[in-house]
This record gives structure tokens, sequence and C-alpha cells, in this order.
């Protein structure tokens, strides 16, 4: 029996010993194999006397299973070393930058226009897009801005020739889709406008968004509702919003619209001019000679347009101090807005 | 217009401060843009008369007064203005005045002689920003009087940037309407009284143009003196509105301008001959006007004549030869009223803008005239005496603005404005207006003054309503609408999604003028009909795009100046162009140069080839169908490279190109790296297909690879597209995995591998049906293009 023992610790010392899967199997072949020594005790069970013979074949088998778990187990913690020093070999500098890793951004005027057309486009509005180059029609005389108009010396106007022009609002849009027919309406109108004027604070181009709601019972106090709230979510805060009267030939009444300024939240800077207020947007009830104009009847629906300046509220947004960096697009500039 | 505060407070003095009576006016729709003190800030001048002035003894230029101060002694001062003589009143700063600029007023010695104070001038105090000699203040200026005070220069000018319907706030008069409205007060109107006839000399008037001058008023003033100047209280409030002092005559004119709105003109009588006629000009008749500019009059234009000669451009500018001069002592004064669409746009059809026009084209109350031309006379009388004529006055009244009744319904304001303003407010608001309200079952009868010509309609009213009321004091709520949604088609791909596609691919947006040189449009679409623009901004901006190349190459020169030398960057928009009648055509196009990645530790990157910018373009492609549904031609453009240049189709349309810009064009722009550009029709590549579902196979696919060798001419495209044909439907995926050229190929000849991935619906395949397919494939390549297949 001492001699089993002594066979038991062998085995164990040298699975102990075995540092990879293949040495680990030399030693479960040498004891356990079929000629393993462990294995060759159970031959000799036949020389032992019968009543001895029980016990001794389960005092080998005892052993041998000792052995088993040992190899087992051994080989668990082969098999970890060896995943270890895989993952070890495979481990990288993870701070080194991935490949390819740029991305392009949308211009700001762009990111401001989508931001106003969702949020029109959440409350029910279509986005309509028209003609650059307009007629004088479109632009002015369905407007309720005849030729002798004063108004259009504000409007500083490219021309193409006496009649054709390059819009100065995108307020024909309006008009156009009016003339379809179909009342009621909620439309906003976005793009490129041209006025004939360059300066610290001008571009002869710029962007403007175009809003129109006509339905049977609209009022200007819909209009204030819906501006404000529209103001607030552009500018995600509880501003101050105040509409001042004013004149536009194609609303009456017609109002401009301040916000508190957000620059210094009402307490007069620069940007406001002192005043603690910002003027961002035009608005007020279509006038009834548009309506004459499309045909829309003036006693069964009442509607308010506005529109306002795209560049400006992307001033104001992101705090851009010179205007003309917008068409400039330098790129140091333009990724900022990723 | 502007005006001085203190003028208006003469008129209506609500009792409220200068922020607060801005405030209300901005409120109310006359928008003040500034109110600035009317002089510098100072204390301690005050009027003093010169009762002595010496030469200095040791200085030419200068003289030492004596000063009559208002206190017992007068004072010694030195000073050095030209004008410094005896008798005048001018302001006099004192020991321990301020002056502005914090400049203080000491004891000094001015070369030897003491003195005990400093004579100002205009400029000195701030009235002015320039100004020859001492401030001479009216001889009966009370001497020893703060000038503050005597001048009344603790006013404000305010600045009102009137809106072009608000003609009828033009003049103190109305602005003080205004103010009386908004503080419901009465205002006090500045007292006319007819002058006396002394003469009766007329002149003749015959107005031919009725319809364009519906009134005419005019009188003979004779025997002025225009050596009297105007007095200081009138130029002080002329100075206030930014106008300068011309003349008494003038100075007059432009002051009843200022107060009433009533724009007037003088005519010098002796220089009249036979009378007035109101006419339109002939074609090509000259007039000289009063600032030297001579006209050739075009046969649409209303001009004050004589019975020779035009005068004057009327309600515009009066006539060199005619005006007003120093010699002048007989007037023939004018006070007209002409009709707005008469004088509306002929300023600026001749690039001229005036006072008078801006007030006429805007209208000007058409009830006004006579009482102008009274005050007027009165004014001139007082200041350069004289005799007056007769009131002569030339009136057609059914040419004068018809007022029109308008009828205001409750119900229509609530409708409006949302909300119910109380009956006693409607009218008493609008009478404070001027109009004549009458009540009635369902609401006004209402008639605007003459002076209102922005007032036509109901809704006109509903403004002035919610206006004076205050819009912030009306209700705000949200529309209540029906839901409606609106109609969205899967089908078409929103531009955001194309933008974002080339964003992903590190493509920056850029927003160009539409506007370009033209010779810039002339390298890059040679031939092709574009619009220019009759009053460009400058010559680079004056020829509408054709291409929206133009900015981008121009965006791309910029940066590549800026050490920016690695650019991606695109452009949606209109181009412009005129084949078949204006096209304004919504187009994306891109430009790329530089290396295909940033600068990266992964490995070398290499510079941009046409293969990328045709990967992104696919890529944009892939959106609305890809592969299937766009094929590449080469093709030529005279802006691109002959052999990097294709053309996108969709069923055989060509919607635009992909190409290398022309080695040519790219040296003539000054530009080192190579230049890769991509434009296409927006809407053309915004319609896509429903997906629809088509049953998977359960059976397996197999793959066979073919390599064919072949001339070089033959496209990749022609190949791929005679294998889809001859292999019919079982191909599901061909992919072409190679092109070689060079070593073991004959010259002239390239290979080209592709696979073919095949698989039926209903069963597995077996070699007896792929190697009958295989054969046809090969075939019909040998057939079609000669091929060689590849060992």
């Amino acid at each position: 029996m001492n001699n089993l023992q002594t066979l038991m610790e062998q085995a164990l010392a040298a699975v102990a010993q075995a540092d990879n899967a293949q040495a680990l199997d030399q030693v479960r072949v040498h004891f356990l194999g079929k000629k393993g020594e462990i294995t060759e005790q159970l031959k000799t069970l036949g020389t032992l006397p019968p009543e001895q013979r029980r016990e001794a074949g389960a005092e080998i088998n005892r052993v041998k299973d000792v052995v088993q778990d040992a190899l087992k187990v051994r080989q668990a913690v082969l098999e970890q070393a060896e995943l270890n020093a895989k993952l070890a070999r495979e481990s990288v500098d993870v701070t080194l930058p991935g490949r390819r890793n740029s991305v392009g951004g949308l211009h700001p005027v762009t990111r401001t226009l989508q931001r106003i057309e969702s949020f029109f486009a959440n409350m029910g509005f279509q986005v309509v897009e028209g003609p650059e180059i307009e007629d004088d029609y479109h632009n002015f005389e369905a407007l309720n801005i005849p030729s002798h108009h004063p108004a259009r010396a504000m409007h500083d106007t490219f021309y193409f020739d006496a009649s054709t022009l390059l819009r100065t609002h995108t307020s024909p849009v309006q008009v156009r889709v009016m003339e379809q027919g179909g009342a009621p309406y909620r439309i906003i109108c976005p793009g490129r406008v041209y006025r004939c004027d360059s300066d610290l604070t001008h571009t002869p181009m710029f962007h403007q968004v175009e809003g129109l709601l006509v339905d049977e019972h609209i009022s200007f106090a819909d209009l204030k509702g819906m501006l404000a709230i529209f103001l607030r979510d552009f500018f995600e805060k509880e501003l101050d919003v105040r509409f001042r009267p004013s004149y536009f030939p194609f609303t009456e009444p017609s109002a401009e619209v301040d916000i508190q300024c957000v620059i210094c939240g009402g307490k007069g800077c620069r940007v406001c001019k002192q005043t603690g207020w910002l003027e961002v947007l035009g608005c007020g009830m279509v006038h009834p000679k548009v309506f004459e104009h499309v045909n829309v009847d003036t006693e069964k629906f009442t509607g308010f347009a506005f529109g306002m300046g795209v560049e400006r509220l992307t001033m104001l947004r992101y705090g851009v101090n010179d205007l003309r960096l917008f068409f400039e697009n330098d790129l140091k500039f333009l990724r900022q807005f990723r | 217009m502007r005006f001085s505060e203190k003028w208006l407070r003469e008129w209506v003095n609500p009792a409220i401060s200068t922020d607060e009576l801005v405030a209300q006016l901005t409120m109310a729709g006359l928008e003040v843009d500034s109110a600035a003190p009317v002089a510098g800030e100072f204390t301690g001048v005050v009027v003093a008369e010169i009762t002595e002035a010496q030469q200095h003894p040791d200085a030419d230029k200068l003289r030492v007064c004596k000063v009559n101060a208002g206190e017992g002694e007068p004072l010694s001062i030195v000073c050095g203005a030209a004008n410094a003589r005896v008798g005048i009143k001018v302001p006099c700063a004192k020991i321990g005045a301020v002056l502005p600029g914090n400049f203080a007023i000491k004891r000094a010695k001015l070369r030897g002689v003491e003195s005990f104070g400093m004579l100002c001038s205009a400029a000195e105090l701030g009235l002015a920003e320039s100004a020859e000699g001492l401030l001479e203040l009216a001889a009966d200026a009370p001497v020893g009087v703060d000038i503050r005070e005597y001048l009344q220069l603790d006013d404000r000018a305010i600045e009102v940037d009137l809106t072009p319907n608000r003609g009828d706030c033009l003049g103190i008069a109305g602005m003080a309407r205004e103010v009386g409205v908004l503080n419901r007060l009465t205002v006090t109107p500045v007292h006319i009284v007819d002058v006396k006839q002394t003469i009766n000399d007329v002149f003749p008037v015959e107005v031919i143009a009725k319809a364009h001058c519906p009134r005419y008023v005019g009188r003979v003033v004779r025997g002025v003196d225009l050596s009297r100047p105007t007095p200081l209280w009138m130029v002080e409030r002329l100075r206030r509105s930014d106008i300068r002092s011309i003349d008494a005559v003038v100075d007059v004119t432009n002051y009843v301008l200022l107060e009433l709105g009533q724009p007037m003109h003088a005519f010098d009588l002796n220089e009249l001959k036979g009378g007035i006629r109101v006419r339109l000009a002939a074609a090509g008749e000259k007039l000289r006007l009063l600032d030297g500019q001579e006209l050739e009059l075009s046969a649409d234009s209303l001009v004050i004549a004589d019975h020779q000669r035009p005068l004057a451009l009327a309600g515009v500018m009066g006539g060199e030869a005619s005006g007003v001069s120093a010699k002048t002592v007989d007037l023939f004064l004018e006070s007209a009223f002409f009709e707005p669409i008469a004088i509306a746009g002929k300023a600026r059809g001749y690039g001229l803008h005036t006072d008078s026009s801006h007030r006429f084209e805007r209208g000007v109350d058409f009830e006004l005239q006579r009482k102008a031309i009274e005050r007027a006379t009165a004014l001139l009388l007082e200041i350069v005496g004289g005799k007056a004529g007769p009131v002569i006055e030339v009136t057609s009244i059914e040419d004068l603005p018809h007022l029109p009744s308008i009828q205001l319904r409750r119900e229509r304001i609530s409708r409006v404005l949302g909300f119910s303003l109380p009956d006693s407010d409607v009218a008493e608001i609008l009478e404070r207006l001027g109009m004549d309200v009458v009540s009635t079952a369902d609401g006004w009868h209402v008639v605007p003054p003459s002076y209102r010509f922005d007032i036509r309609i109901e809704v006109d009213l509903i403004e002035e309503l919610g206006r004076v009321w205050g819009y912030n004091n009306l209700p705000t709520h949200l529309p209540q609408l029906e839901a409606a949604a609106a109609p969205r088609s899967e089908k078409s791909l929103q531009v955001s999604a194309l933008k974002q596609a080339l964003i992903d691919r590190d493509y920056q947006e850029v927003v160009t003028y539409s506007f370009v040189d033209k010779k810039f449009i002339e390298l890059l679409t040679p031939g092709q009909a574009s619009v220019s623009l009759a009053n460009p901004i400058s010559a680079d901006m004056s020829e509408m795009r054709t291409t929206l190349w133009a900015g981008l190459l121009k965006t791309a020169i910029h940066n590549l100046n800026r050490q920016q030398d690695r650019i991606r960057i695109f452009e949606t928009g209109l181009t412009f162009t005129t084949d078949n009648g204006l096209q304004q055509q919504p187009r994306i196009a891109g430009l790329i140069c530089g290396s295909t990645a940033p600068e990266s530790w992964t490995g070398k990157v290499h510079a941009v080839d046409f293969f990328d910018m045709k990967g992104d373009v696919e890529a944009l492609l892939a959106l609305s169908g890809g592969a299937g549904v766009y094929e590449f031609a080469p093709a030529s453009h005279p802006a691109l490279h002959p052999g990097q240049t294709a053309q996108v189709l969709k069923d055989g349309k060509a919607l635009g190109f992909v190409g290398a810009l022309h080695p040519e064009l790219q040296k003539s722009l000054d530009i080192a790296s190579k230049i890769y550009l991509f434009e296409l029709g927006l809407a053309e590549i915004s319609v896509r297909s429903l997906p629809q579902f088509k049953e998977l196979s359960k059976y397996p696919e197999v793959r066979r690879d073919l390599a064919v060798i072949v001339d070089e001419k033959i496209s990749a495209q022609a190949i791929l597209k005679n294998v889809r044909d001859s292999a019919g439907a079982l191909l599901t995926d061909l992919v072409l995995f190679d092109v070689y050229q060079g070593a073991n190929l004959e010259a002239g000849k390239k290979s080209v591998a592709f696979g073919m991935t095949l698989q039926d619906a209903t069963r597995t395949l077996q070699d007896e049906d792929i190697n009958p397919l295989v054969e046809r494939v090969v075939t019909s390549l040998r057939e079609q293009f000669k091929v060689t297949l590849r060992e």
C-alpha cells in the first residue's frame, strides 16, 4: 500500500510540475495511460488474496480519481494561462486614434434652417420651396407692393430686366402656394433671398424662412402664441417676447417681434444696442389685398404670415459676430459647427 | 424724422420722462432709433455782451475783450475769434465752468495778459461739428442768463424711423397727434392766423395736370430783406432736425415742413415769366436743379413751369434759375398738394431723394396747403419783412383724394385681434386719431382724416385699435388647429438625407453666392447660355451660376490659400441656365482634393483620385437605388480631364458629371493639387422605389470566378453588362474583384476577373446546371469582345 501512496504523490508532483499542455499529457499517459503506472497497479490485483482484492481495487481507483482530478484542474490552469498570454500579446494602445475617424458637417445656416423646419414640421407645417429668379408680380405686386410703393425702395432689388428679379424675400412662395387653391394652408418657405446691399451688416444674399397659416379662425392672438413658443423653443430659454407695431404691405396688423437679448439677458449690451431687446422676426395678419390676388375668401379665412432672417438667428444662437463669415466658407469657421 | 423733444412738448406734454416717451413711441410702431442730447455736457456758460475789444499787445490774432456777463464788474477775456467785436452777444464760459470733454475753465494768462473766462463757439459747446468764430446770439438775448436755459439745450433730438405708411407723422403736428392719442391728452397746435393782405399783387397760376396736382396755393410777398439772419431759435430747431440753416426764406419753408409736414417752395418772383403752369414735362426738356445738377426730364415728370421753361421738379426740388438768392426782394411762395402716385418713384428715377419727395410720396394732408402758406408768410414777415399779397388757390375738387367711409364690424375686431375691445374705447381711440366715427348696429361707420392715406379698409382701423391698445396688452394663445398630417412620400428622399450621406463621408457643407464672375462661368461652362444681373454689386458677382462648381472652386482656392490642403466640400442649390427658357434647377455638387484621409499613424495616406470621388458619388446614389439604377458612361466636359470624366445616367437620361478638373483649367486657376468634382441633379437622385420583398431561397449559393483577357479599351461596365445578360436569372450577384495590366500580358490588353454568385429559388444547383451557364457567359464574351480565358 505504501507503494500506491508513493505513486500518487509522485503523480501529483508531476502534474504540478507540468507547465504546458503537452507535458501534462505525458504525465497523464505515464500514470493513467493503458500502461501507466497506476493502471499497472490494477493488474496486480489478481495476485492478492480474494478477500483483499475488493478493498485494494477501491483504493487504486480512489488514487486514480485523485490524479485525474488533479490533471483536470491543472489543465484548466494551463489553458487559462495560455489564454492570458495570448490576450497580453494581442493588447493594443487603445488611446491611438481610430482609422479614418473624421466626419464633415452642415453649414451653420443649414443647421439653423433644419432646426426651424423641424419645429414647424412638428406643428403640421409643410416645407415648400420656390424659384429664386422671380417675376415682379409674385415678389411685389401680389404682395400688395405696387410699382410706385415707397416700400420698394427698402428692398434694394437685383433686376435682370424690368419684370424679372432675384426674390427679395421668400414671401412670393406663399403667393405661389395660395394661387394653387385649396385653403387652409400651413406652410413654411425657407430659402435664399437677395438684396443689392453689401457692407458690415449686409450681404447681397442671405436666407429667410417665411411661414403662413391660413384657416377659418386664426387671429393675432394665435400669431403671438405660435411665434412666442417658437422663439422659446429655438433658443431653449424662457425668453421675454414682445410685439411691436410695424408695417409690411402684405400684412395687417403687422408687427416686429423682439426677444429679450440672449447675449446680456436684457440688461443692455453692444449686440442689443443697450436696449435689452433684439429684433428677430417680422409678422402680421395676411392683408386682404393679398388674399384677393389669390382668390381666398377673406370673410371665411384669416391667417398670419411671418418671416425671419436665418443668419441673424444663427448669429444669436451661436454667438457669431460677423455676418460675412457665413459666405467666406473658411473651413476653420465651418468646422466649429460640427 | 428727427425732431426736438422740447418742440414736441410745446404741442403736447405728457407727464412722462424722455425714456418713457421713447418707449411709448416705439411700442406704438413709431420706432425710435435714438434720443441724443442736442448739446455737449457743460456748465457755467452764460449769455454775455462784448463791450470792448482791444488788440492784444503781443499777439496779432488775439483780442482782449471786456465782457458783460451780468455781474457787476466786466470780465477781461482774451479771445482769438475773428468775429469778436463790440456789441455782439456770445456764450461766455466763466471761471469754474466745465465745457464738453470735462474741460475746466480757470484763470489763465495768454501771452502775458490775464483772461477770466472763455468766449465760446458752437463747436465748443457741442452744438456743431465745427464752427468759425463765436456763436452770435440774438441782440435781445438776456445777459447773464445760463446759455442752456436760453437756448433750451436740455433737450433731446428724437430720431424716429417711420414706416412708409406713416407719412402723417413727418411733422411735429403729426407726432404730437400720436402722443396725444397714446396718452389720451388734448394737443395744443401752434396758433395760425391769416396774414393781413397789404398788397394786391397776384401771379397767374394755371394747373394743367390737375390729376397730379389737385391743389396749388401760392402767394406773392414783396420787399423782403434777405440780409436779415434767421433767428437763433429757428436755426436751433432746424439743427435738432439735422437741417442746416441756409437763409431766412429757405429756413422758414423748412421750418414749416418740420412743423406741419407741408413741403413748400419759394421762387424769386422776378425770375418768373408770365405765370405758373403746373404740367407734365415734355420729354427731353432740361432743368438745372438747386443742387447744380442738370436733368433731362422724362415725359411722366410733373414740373412747375412758367410760360417759358420748367422751374422746378414738382414735389422734389426747385430749379437753380428761379431759386431765392441774396439779391431776391420779391417772392412767390408755393404750397401744393401733389398726388402721391404722381410723385412716387420720380425722385428715385433721377437718383434724388429730398425731404419734400419723401413726404409727397407718402402723402401730405391735402387740407393743409392754406394753413401752411399762412404760417410761412407770418414767419417770413416777422423775420425778413415785406408785404404779402392775397392767397391764390387753384383746386380741382374732383381730383382731391376721396375720403372713404369704412364699415367697422365689432365682430371683425375680435376675429382679427382675438379680443373684444370695449365699444367706448373703440370710439375714443378712433376719434382721437382724427376719425369721424358714427355708431351703427353692428359696429361703426368711420371716415379717416385727410392726413391718413393709410386708412382705407376695415383692417386698417383694426390695426390702429390694436396698435393704440398695445399689442402686448392683447391676448396670446396657441392656435386651435385640426390635426393635419402633411403628405409624405416614402419614395422621395429628403435632401437632408443626401447631405448626411456626404457629411458621413467627411464632406463639409458650404454656402456660396448664387452670382459669380462671368469670366469664371465662361471657363467652366463655355457656350452655356446664362443670365446676367442688370445691377450687380460688382463685376465678380454679376452672373448667375450655371454650375455649383463655380462656388466650390472659389471656396477651395480660398482655403488652399490658407494652409488647408485637404478639402472635401459640397453645396446644394439652384443653377440658372437659359437653354429652353429660364431653368432653375436644384443640384448637388462636391469637390475633393488632397489626401484620402487625414494624416494618420495607421499608414501612409494617398492623394485622392477619380475612384475616391466616384466612390462617394456611388454612396450618394446608393440611397436611391445604386448600381442597378444608375450608369456611368465615359464622357467629355469642357471643365474636366478628357480621360477622367464620367457622365451619370438614369434611364438613359443624363444627370450630371463626375471627373477630374481639367489640368489646363487647374493651371489657369493657379491650383497646385488635383481637384475632383461631381455635380448631379437633386430632383433626379431624390426619387427611390419602395423596397419589394422577394422570397428567400432555401438552397445554397454557388460561386464561380472567371478571369478574362480583353482589349484595354473595353469598359468594365460593358463586360459586366454582357455577363449579366448572358448569365440570366440564376445570377444573384456579380462582383468585379481584379483588374490587371502589365507584366505577363500583351500590350494593350488587360485582365478582368469577376465572381458570379448563382442561386435557384427552388432547388440546389448541380454541375450540370452551372457548367453550361458558365460556358454561355464565356462564349458571349468571346463573341462580343474577343476575350480569352486566363489560365
